[in-house]
């Protein structure tokens, strides 16, 4: 057995030094749920454990001064849901990082982790690429920014180049009537694997929709951004006509699976289902209902 | 090989061990620690039966690394009965049954403890949702939740 080396750097940049030192080998811990757990069943054998933890941007929820939010990689579902302010603006974004495994999983998961794991059903990722969040990724040639919906290149792949770490989430600023929702398929109501996942959040003014954004999950090899969803439903009232149009837009975008927890028809048509009741609910919180 | 040294706090305990830089939480107190009381079940945080809390947040002990405690607050199982005085979620759970062959008991009497201290006063949908992380072959988990309620009424009359 080839010996283990953990690291848990206080900077960033040592951290980008050590883990483009070690290539291939080297693995980051934030929260270690899957980590730990592909390390267990020997499908990981990493060389150097690189905990991302005691790095404080990694760990920190912040509100911006334009209203938006920057959370850290490593920030754990828990300590989401207990920040004051994150969950009123957010609640979307909030209950799908809160939908990954159970309580125990919450008080050590992270979107970061949930993200770079490249799994299309990946519970925090329709909802932040609904959110419009954007990451900061750092490596050995510095900073930069990336769209989430662009993170996943594939099943248990990413886009991130040799040696860059996921740092951070922004998530923009609300303007006033907007709000956000995520709704999953599964078939228990606690931990399980998404057989579809949809966000959707929405900004209205009068009734009418004037800004959305629709993420699916686990209906192709990656999460998927659907534009034709959303503008379906900008400029509508969300009437039944909107509606029926954004879901039929969900259910072309599929590229499913057929697997265990779901047929290809039965993802496609609950993609669209799923679309409906999620706007719906966006809507409601928007509306202040 | 080399073993790392790490300094952490258990059960409001300062405490030194070695392990592995490989080795689990879950290796680290049921080995050199000697805390038998969290359990291992499954090893990939589906069961719960190892449930311990870090700066107060509920984890599975084997989904963590024992390095990762260094600095840290961890609180087990033996940490909850105040010398031999039962805790009152222990208590209840003897009182009505809420155990047969244990396994799972320390897991859930951990996670129980962990969502009273959040919220006193959960709804019984509440303490279903909060312990669908810990599973248990015997009960049918209803005497566990009916135990919680309990608990948790008797502990806000007090």
């Amino acid at each position: 057995m080839t010996e283990l080396r953990y690291l848990a750097p206080d900077t960033l940049d040592e951290a980008v030094g050590a883990f483009a030192k070690a290539g291939s080998a080297a693995r980051i811990l934030a929260g270690g749920t899957d980590l730990l757990v592909q390390m267990r069943s020997g499908a990981l054998k990493p060389g150097v454990i690189v905990d991302i933890k005691k790095i404080p941007e990694m760990t920190a929820i912040e509100q911006t001064a334009d209203g938006g939010f920057r959370i850290g990689a490593a920030v754990s579902g828990m300590a989401l849901a207990e920040h004051r302010n994150f969950g009123k603006v957010w609640p979307g974004v909030l209950e799908a990082v809160n939908l990954i495994g159970s309580k125990q999983v919450q008080g050590r998961a992270s979107a970061g982790g949930n993200l770079c794991n490249g799994s299309p059903a990946g519970d925090s990722v329709p909802a932040m690429v609904a959110a419009g969040a954007t990451v900061t990724v750092q490596g050995p040639d510095g900073r930069r920014e990336m769209k989430v919906e662009d993170v996943p290149a594939g099943p248990g792949r990413t886009n991130l180049k040799p040696g860059e770490i996921l740092v951070s989430f922004t998530l923009p600023p609300r303007p006033p009537g907007s709000s956000d929702a995520y709704l999953r398929m599964i078939p228990r109501t606690e931990m399980d694997i998404a057989v579809v996942g949809c966000g959707v959040s929405l900004t209205m003014n009068d009734g009418i929709v004037t800004s959305a954004r629709v993420g699916l999950g686990a209906v192709a090899p990656t999460v998927l951004l659907v534009e034709d969803a959303a503008k379906a439903l900008i400029g509508s009232k969300l009437d039944d006509a909107a509606l029926a149009k954004a879901a039929s837009a969900c259910s072309a975008a599929c590229r499913p699976i057929d697997d265990k927890r779901g047929t290809i028809a039965y993802r496609i048509k609950v993609a669209g289902v799923l679309l409906k009741r999620t706007a719906a609910i966006a809507a409601q919180r928007a509306q202040g209902k | 090989m080399a073993k790392v040294h790490v300094t952490t706090t258990i059960n409001g305990e300062p405490m030194e061990f070695l392990c592995e830089p490989s080795d689990t939480m879950l290796d680290a107190l049921r080995g050199p620690l000697a805390l038998t009381g969290s359990k291992e079940g499954c090893a990939s945080g589906d069961c719960g039966a190892c449930s311990i809390t870090i700066d107060d947040r509920l984890v599975c002990s084997c989904l963590m690394l024992a390095v990762e405690s260094e600095g840290h607050d961890i609180r087990t199982i033996e940490g909850l009965a105040q010398g031999e005085k039962l805790h009152a979620l222990q208590q209840k759970f003897l009182e009505m049954a809420a155990l047969q062959c244990g396994i799972c008991t320390s897991g859930m009497l951990v996670a129980s403890d962990a969502l009273l201290k959040k919220n006193p006063d959960p709804s019984e949908e509440e303490v279903r949702f909060w312990l669908a992380g810990n599973l248990c072959r015997c009960t049918g988990y209803d005497k566990i939740v009916r135990a919680v309620m309990e608990t948790a009424a008797e502990m806000r009359a007090h």
